[in-house]
Order: structure tokens, then sequence, then C-alpha cells
């Protein structure tokens, strides 16, 4: 790992000006992605601008008709929130499945989307529930804000501050774990919420996707044999050793009949 | 009986400093004035060294020393042996590359080591060593064993044509030939033994330090056994006498036949210290590692079985190309050969066999002795051919295995491929397993998982193995390059406590309790009162160290040849104190007594009087410490009968091991924890191996499983609840009439899972691992047919 300057700012304003004013620096969260990245050389940001503990990112509520989570809240208080369980059970359960325990305890829901990973969980539970990314600037729908492969909307020095979750009226997430890694090697979050059925696929491709035919057969008929016809193609989906593009697609299949099942 | 003794749980003396993380491994050994050293990979697999440039690497901040492959040939040092010498059929030796531990004409791995930077701190080595630059001329990889053998392709080693080490055999081929010509049935079976990394718990270290003023040089090193490295590091790499070099292998953190062998960088730790005057300290990360140590297995098998009518076995034979990787590491030619041929008799009373093995250069890390080291291959390939035959015989697979066991009463028992069984009783460890398991039951256990959607397949492998390794003459007869003798050192201190000094070493054996269990057995002491040292070339005698489940059968066996050398000085001590003669004295429970009388001395009263020889027997010298060397008269050859039960879902393929018993009989057992310890372990190894793990190239030879996040190692999740049981048939020709335990969990396991996979999905057979994708593909397959 290359060396770098460490910032604690004490507020929001303070980390988006370190940010601005430090163009090879980089927001800092848990640390759960960003510092293994590191550690492999893959990247070396010159100031890492730490943000998880600022008072701007804390927090769960619900707020009218939207559960709204604080981007410096971790996996573990997400997946522990009486709040949460509450108002998207589907997404305290999803939560409490990423990673490990100390992952969990360490890594924030900011710090997850930001990186966007194409095999992390989170990215599946705010495309399928149309939620809205909220930073230190601006509001992103969640269809506007990943942008593939490690890419985002955000800009390099713009900070998530929340993530408003429409309140669904049923929603699950099913994942299949990579044997090794245990990062999703097909994760499937399907809801039926305002915006209607949505389907939001995450490990299978190089970033996360809706499925428009599920959400189509879905939109028609909320069960999971309404899935039945729905043919996946394996086109431009990942392949490892663990995981042909074939199987991919079929997993697919299998875990969103799983978790419309598990969605009730 | 003392406390703690033969046949007792005691708890490991070692578990108060591992389980409070004061253990001192390599890494946590700080040396006055050390240094830190880091290598310059290779990043090709197969490729030309047209110039290392190291100016600016030596020119960065805190750098002391960048050495190549070019200062190794200049101080003639540097070469790494192979220990085992195979003739091919024709009698020719095996092509014997050499390997020098910083390559300098080209490189023939990924991670083959180029250059070694020596920094003030190992961050600075870190970033000097990206600033040495290699230039390379890239050749095309040989990756696959097909592909290395293929007319026309790549040579690894210009002397080694075809990309062949050996083309060997073994058995009677005529005969063989003649069982398959008249037989009623022939099995044919393809399958391939993945590669594994063994991926120990802790990574290599190594410390290597020069005394200017006396010559002496220390390496701290992770070995499984110092005085072998001491031996190469003194004939081979270093040219040191042995006088002048320490080699301390403290606490060890698992091995599993990977930290037997003298590798690259713990001799450059080494030189380099003797090079620049200062303690050089190496430590492997997870990446190095996966790219440095030996892996294990990786063979491709043609093999056949010729049975009766009746479904006996009346031949096997078999085919095998074994993958050496890009060099020979120290044990690879005896691991396909002379490890694994031998055992194609298993437990059976197959009376033909022939084995054919070619051993094949590739573009990939050596391959060399994992935990069973060619037993699990022969295993599996003997198995899995029993369970095709059954299938295709329209027979039990209990039965047909039931109908070729080798009987109770015919021990010793001559296989065709040269081992002399000494004992066994193969029923009764199958008998017991089989009701461990409920086998009978089974049927509606399946009934049961259907109802749920799961389908449920039962598996079974009754093996054999040949450990406790191994008598000098025959590894030598074989082209073994060393002697495989053990030793040990009893020292009874004035006071009566006791210290054993052991040539085998502990890297989660818990030698350092069972050992002192046998102290207690024999001398009525309690472990309490038992010290066992062990790893430090200094303290113990020359010996061979820790491998092949030999660490009791032929380490403890000197232990307890020592402790008899004692008691035999002590008899004649306490006679003289109770003015008797010798031959009346005896010895149990502590205690000397004379026979037919109540005079008695106790154990510590005999200890004080050789200390304090006030009166005391003419010619006999004070004092009370023996030592003993033992070289076996047999291998040694634990059996037994794994089942193992599994449901997987069909929609995934993904397989749960649901239960898992294993019956064994490794003789004698003195500690039962421990050796239960030892067969979950080797159990979550073995299912490891058939679900889990396995070695991935990409065609440009990278190593795509090059980290735990492309290589799965079991996790707790993965394992069920074991039932573990022994059965004892007692070893012949040891006094403890033990036999090994430390590697039947890798041997025995494979089989049985992949059985139970192949039994519920219905399939003839399935490659091992048996990821959720190979399995999902397998119902398809099996739908579609």
């Amino acid at each position: 790992m290359q060396d770098f300057s460490f910032h604690k700012p004490q507020n929001l304003a303070a980390a988006v000006d370190t940010l601005k004013k430090r163009p090879e620096a980089k927001a800092l969260g848990g640390g759960q992605s960003l510092i293994p990245v590191m550690k492999l050389g893959l990247a070396a940001p010159s100031d890492l601008v730490s943000v998880a503990g600022l008072a701007e990112l804390r927090g769960i509520k619900v707020d009218g008709k939207e559960l709204v989570v604080g981007a410096g809240m971790t996996h573990a208080e997400v997946a522990d929130s009486a709040e949460v369980k509450k108002a998207i059970p589907a997404l305290a359960a999803l939560a409490g499945h990423i990673g490990d325990a100390q992952v969990r305890n360490r890594g924030t829901l900011g710090g997850s989307l930001a990186h966007d990973d194409p095999a992390a969980d989170y990215p599946a539970a705010v495309l399928a529930l149309g939620a809205t990314v909220v930073t230190d600037r601006r509001k992103i729908a969640a269809d506007d804000f990943f942008r593939g492969l490690y890419q985002t909307a955000l800009g390099a020095d713009e900070i998530v501050t929340s993530v408003r979750f429409p309140i669904p009226e049923k929603a699950a997430y099913a994942k299949f774990a990579h044997p090794a890694s245990k990062f999703a090697l097909v994760g499937v979050m399907v809801a039926k919420g305002p915006a209607g059925v949505r389907v939001a696929v995450t490990g299978a491709g190089p970033g996360v996707f809706r499925q428009a035919d599920m959400e189509r057969a879905l939109g028609g008929r909320w069960a999971a044999d309404a899935l039945a016809g729905v043919a996946v193609k394996a086109e431009g989906l990942n392949a490892d050793p663990y995981g042909s593009a074939e199987y991919r697609a079929h997993l697919i299949g299998v875990m969103a009949r799983r978790a419309v099942a598990a969605a009730g | 009986m003392a406390q703690g003794g033969i046949g007792s749980s005691v708890k490991r003396k070692e578990d108060a400093r591992f389980l409070t993380g004061r253990g001192t491994y390599v890494d946590d050994i700080v040396r006055p004035g050390q240094t830190h050293a880091v290598f310059v990979r290779s990043p090709h697999a197969h490729a030309k060294i047209k110039a290392v440039k190291t100016a600016e690497a030596l020119k960065a901040p805190g750098v002391v020393a960048v050495l190549t492959g070019a200062d190794l040939a200049a101080d003639k040092v540097g070469n790494l042996p192979a220990g085992w010498l195979i003739h091919s059929k024709d009698g020719t030796p095996m092509v014997e590359p050499g390997h020098m531990a910083l390559v300098a004409d080209k490189v023939r791995h990924v991670g083959d080591q180029v250059a070694v930077v020596v920094a003030e701190t190992k961050d600075q080595a870190r970033e000097a060593a990206a600033l040495v630059e290699v230039d390379y001329e890239p050749l095309p990889a040989m990756v696959g064993l097909a592909q290395a053998i293929a007319p026309g392709a790549a040579l690894v080693h210009d002397q080694a044509k075809a990309n062949t080490c050996y083309d060997w055999h073994l058995g009677d081929k005529a005969a063989t030939d003649a069982a398959f010509a008249k037989a009623h049935k022939v099995v044919t079976l393809d399958l391939v033994n993945n590669r594994l990394i063994p991926n120990a718990i802790e990574p290599r270290a190594a410390i290597g330090e020069f005394d200017r003023v006396t010559g002496d040089l220390t390496l701290y090193t992770t070995s499984q056994n110092p005085h072998l490295i001491r031996l190469l590091l003194s004939a081979f790499t270093m040219g040191v006498p042995e006088h002048k070099l320490r080699v301390v292998a403290p606490d060890v953190g698992g091995g599993f036949g990977s930290k037997i062998f003298h590798y690259a960088e713990e001799f450059v730790t080494l030189w380099a210290a003797r090079r620049i005057g200062r303690p050089v300290k190496w430590t492997a990360t997870r990446s190095e590692a996966f790219m440095s140590d030996a892996h294990g297995r990786d063979h491709v098998t043609h093999c056949e079985l010729a049975l009766d009518k009746e479904g006996r076995f009346l031949g096997l034979r078999e085919r095998t190309l074994a993958n050496m990787g890009a060099y020979l590491s120290q044990f690879a030619p005896s691991v396909p050969t002379y490890l694994h041929a031998t055992l194609l008799a298993g437990c059976y009373t197959t009376p033909a066999i022939y084995s054919e093995v070619r051993a094949v250069f590739t573009n990939t890390v050596p391959v060399d002795a994992y935990r069973g080291a060619g037993r699990p291959e022969a295993t599996y390939l003997i198995e899995r051919l029993v369970d095709v035959a059954a299938r295709e015989m329209g027979m039990d697979r209990v039965d047909i295995r039931r109908k070729n066991l080798i009987p109770k009463d015919k021990f010793p028992y001559q296989t065709p491929v040269a081992l002399q069984y000494d004992s066994g009783d193969y029923q009764a460890t199958l008998d017991a397993a089989l009701k461990k398991a409920d086998w009978a039951g089974f049927e509606k256990r399946r009934a049961e998982a259907k109802a749920r959607g799961k389908l449920r397949g039962i598996g079974i492998s009754t093996y054999v193995e040949a450990c406790g390794i191994a008598p000098s003459a025959v590894v030598g007869a074989l082209g073994g390059r060393v002697g495989l003798w053990e030793s040990a050192h009893v020292r009874v201190h004035p006071t009566g406590s006791i210290t054993i000094f052991t040539g085998a070493h502990s890297h989660g054996q818990s030698h350092e309790t069972t050992f002192a269990q046998l102290a207690a057995e024999k001398l009525g002491v309690s472990t309490d009162q038992v010290e066992v040292v062990h790893g430090d070339t200094a303290k113990s005698a020359f010996a061979m160290g820790t491998y092949g489940s030999r660490s009791l059968a032929v380490g403890g066996t000197a232990i307890v040849n020592a402790i008899d050398k004692i008691i035999a000085k002590g008899k004649k001590i306490a006679a003289h104190l109770l003015e008797a003669s010798e031959g009346d004295v005896d010895f149990k429970d502590g205690k000397f007594t004379v026979r037919g009388t109540d005079r008695a001395k106790a154990f510590g009263e005999v200890v004080l009087a050789a200390y304090i020889p006030h009166k005391y027997p003419a010619n006999l010298e004070p004092g009370l410490e023996e030592s003993a060397v033992y070289d076996p008269k047999n291998f040694t050859f634990p059996a037994g009968c794994h089942i193992c039960e599994v449901e997987i879902d069909p929609d995934t393929g993904v397989t749960q091991v649901i239960a898992f018993t294993a019956v064994d009989d490794v003789g004698t057992v003195i500690n039962p924890m421990v050796v239960e310890g030892q067969v979950h372990g080797g159990v979550a190894q073995g299912i490891g191996q058939a679900l889990l793990e396995g070695a991935q190239y990409d065609d440009q030879g990278q190593l795509l499983s090059g980290s735990f996040l492309g290589y799965t190692m079991p996790r707790a999740g993965d394992l069920p609840s074991y039932q573990v049981g022994t059965e004892v048939t007692a070893c012949t020709h040891n006094p403890l009439g033990v036999k090994g335990v430390g590697e039947v969990g890798a041997i025995g396991s494979p089989p049985a899972v992949i059985g139970a996979v192949c039994d519920a999905i219905g399939v003839r057979h399935i490659e091992m691992p048996a990821t959720p994708e190979r399995v999902w593909r397998a119902i398809r397959d099996a739908k579609k047919a």
C-alpha cells in the first residue's frame, strides 16, 4: 500500500472541501472495499477523507412513505434496526448477509454504493426498491446512479449522505453466494412498490441491472410461477471457474423465483 | 496407571499458548539489526529473461541490497536438489533439471523468483522491488498435461523431451493383461485428481542470520523438518558444514506437507544475510503462498478394473499423467510412484495390478506431497472404479466391497504391488461404520429428503494407506536419497522431571502432549512433569522430521526405545539399592519392585540415586539420560471406512454434506481426542478436495485461483458434525502397535463424498471438485439422457 494522508473532518462541508482541494483524495467509509483495493495496489489515493462518523451521515428514520437510511450506517446497524425490520424487512435481511461479521460491523451503506462492486448486495436493493441516493449536493434516482463496473454518477468530490427507500408492498432478496468469496454470484431483489414491480440483479453482470422481462411477468401476476416462461439470456453475463454465464443466467431465474416466493 | 498415559484424552499442553495468542512463530521473531526481503516474481508463466535491471531499485530509500540469479551463480550456490530418483521403464534415470533459487535464464511459472530486494523496512523493500525492471521475452505457456506432452510442445526444460520427467511403471503387465483377457466384465474410468493449494494458516517465513566473527549461520524457518533443511543447506544450497549451521523451526502454523521442502526463499534469506552481514527476514504474503508453496495432487488418469461373474476383482490397470509443475520439488518424483502405485491393491485381494505413470513438467507451480501424498490419488481411483463396477454389475456397493476385502486371517498380506500389509481387520471397520452411519436406514432418509425437494445420496469408501515412513533400506532401493529413521533423546532430571528431545516436528499434531503421554505411561509420571523439545537442530539430534504420518510410529518408537533404556538402567540402580539381583527387579506404575517381596523403590528415588551416586553400582555411569534411533521395519497400514451423506438442491446444484462417518483403524490410540481432531481436519480437507477446492490456471498460465476470492477453502458451514470412531488392530512391528492418523481423513474421504453425490443424482461419475455448476450440469445432462 502506498503512503497517504488521513483526514477526519468534523462535518460534511469540511469533508467535501477537503475532497475538492485534493483531486487524488478519496472518501473513506468503513474501509471494507477501498482498503483491500489499496492493499492490492489497485488504487493509490493521495488522501483518505473519513466520512463514516459524520453526524450528517448517521440515522435511520421513516419519513412519510420512505425509509431514510444514513450513508454512514453500518450493515450491522441496518440489519439490526427495528425501523428497517418493520418498514422493509427484506432490506434488513439483505444487510445481515453482506460479507461476514467484521465487514458488517465496519462497512457502510454509502461506502458500498460509492464503490459499486458488481457483486455487492446493496445496489440490488437500491435499484429494485427504486430508491433515491442523496448526496451533499443533489438527489440521484437509482436508475441514474449505477453506471456499470465500479462506475456511478457520483462526482469525484461528491459524498453520499443518505438513501431514501420507498417502502414497498412486498420485497425480498435471494442471493446465491460465490463458493469462494461469498459475494453474490447471483443476487436478485424483487419488489412491488409505489414504482411498480422492479427486479434487480447483482453479481451476474458487469454491474447491477434490471430484468425487464421478469418485471413484465410479475407485473401481470405476482407469483413465482409467473416467471416460468421467462428465459434469461447468458449473453453479456460474467463467467469464472465457479459460474459460467449460462449457469448465472439459470441462477437468475432460480433466485428470482425464490425471492418472489419469499416476498409472499 | 499414571495420569495421562496411553489412551487418555489429555488436554493439549500446547493450547495455553496457542489459544491465548502467545505462540512464537517465525514472523514473531525479531533479530537485532534485522532487514527485510521482498522477492521479485515472474508475472509470466514462461519467458526468457533478457535483462534484470536493478539500478533504480538500488537507489530507493532504505535499500541494502538487490540480488539476482547472476549473484547466485557468481557465488556458485543455490541449486535446490530433488530428493528421490525415479528410473523410467527403459532404465534411464528421470530428467533432473536444475532449480536455481533465483532464476537467471528463463522463468517457468508465474511467481518464479527472479530477484530479491533487501531493505531496512518491509515497505521500503516492497517499493524498491517494484522498481526492479525485468525484460522478458514471453514463450508459449505449457499449462495442461495434454498440452505439455503434445507433439511440438514448447519445452519447460530443454533437456526434458516432450516435457517428460520420467515414464515409470510398476506391477506385472503380462499377468494383468491376462487377468483382463479372462474377465467377465471390464470397467473403465477416466478421472482427474484435482490440483490443490495447501494454504496452511501461517504463510511461510524465514530469517537468515550470520555471525561474522564465528561464521555461524542460523536460519529460522517454517519447516516440518529442520534437520533435513540443514542437511540440504549444507550439502547443496549453501555448501556450509553442519556444525556452522543451525536451523530453528519454532511454532509452525500448519504444513500439510507444504513445509517439508527446502524452498528458494529460506535459502536466499540466509545467503543474503551472509552477504550483507545482517539478519534478513522474509514472510510470504498470502498471494505469494498461492504461487510459491508446492501444490498437491494433479493427476489425470485412465483406469480399468477387471471382474469375474460374481464381482470379484481380477485385475486393475491404470495410466496416469502426473503434473510435476515447473521444477522438481524435493519429494515430487516419489508421490505419484512409490506413494501411489504401491497402494493400488487398496484393501482388496486384486491379484494382478499394473500401473504406468508419466511425470510431466508444465509452466505451473511445482507439485509435491500434500496431506496423503499419492495415497488419496490411489484411493480415489480404486474406490471410484469399485463404485462404477457395482453400478455396471448391478451389485450393491457394500456387497462388492465385502466380497473383495482382504480377510482378517490373511495377514501378513503380500500385495502384487510390493507392499506387505502387517495387520488389519477391514470387515470390522466396515461393519462399525455401516452401523454408526445407519446405512440400512438410508432409503427412508432419501425419501424424506425427496419430499422436501432435495436429492439425498450416500457414499462409501473402504481404504488402506501406507505411512509411518519408512524403512531406510527399502526407501534407498526405491530411489530415495535419504534415510527415514528417527531419533529421540530422553533426559531424566535429578528431581525426576523429564525432557524429551525429538527430531519430529509438531505443527498441529500435538506432539508436546502425546509424546509426554508416552513417558507418563512408561515411567508412571504425570504429563506435567514432561517437556517435549523439538524444532531446533542445536537441541535435538539429527532426524528426519514430520510427514507421512510418521511421528508417532517412527519418532514415538524411538522415544519408547530410549525410555526402555532408562528403565533398564533404572533396574540396575534399583537392584543395587534394594540389594537384589537385577533380574528380579520389575518396573511398573512408577515403582521398582523386587519380585516376590514387598521391597520397592520409587522412580524418583532411583533417579536421585543416579545423580547423587553415593550408593551406586560399580561400573555404571551416573546420570540418567538415553538416546535411541529407530529405523522402522515396514510401513504401517492404517485403514478404515468412510461414509458420507449429502443433500443436493436440484435447482442450483449446491451440495451440502449432511453426515460424515469415519471409522478408522490407526492402531493403538495414544490420545483419543487428538486422534479425533486429526480425523476431523483430514476429512475437512477431503471434503474440500471433493466439493470445493481446485487450482485453476488460464491458458496463459495465470493462476485464476490465486486468492481466497477464487480458491474455496472449506469453512465451518461447509462441514457437518462428524461421527468418528476407531477399531484397533495393533501394528505388529513397532512396540506401541501404532500406525498413524495424520492423513487418513484426507485419504479416505474424497471418494465417499463423490460417491454420495453420484448416488444422489444418479450419475456414473462426476469430477472433483463437484462445484454447484458441475452438479447442476450433471443433473441436467442426466435428465436429457
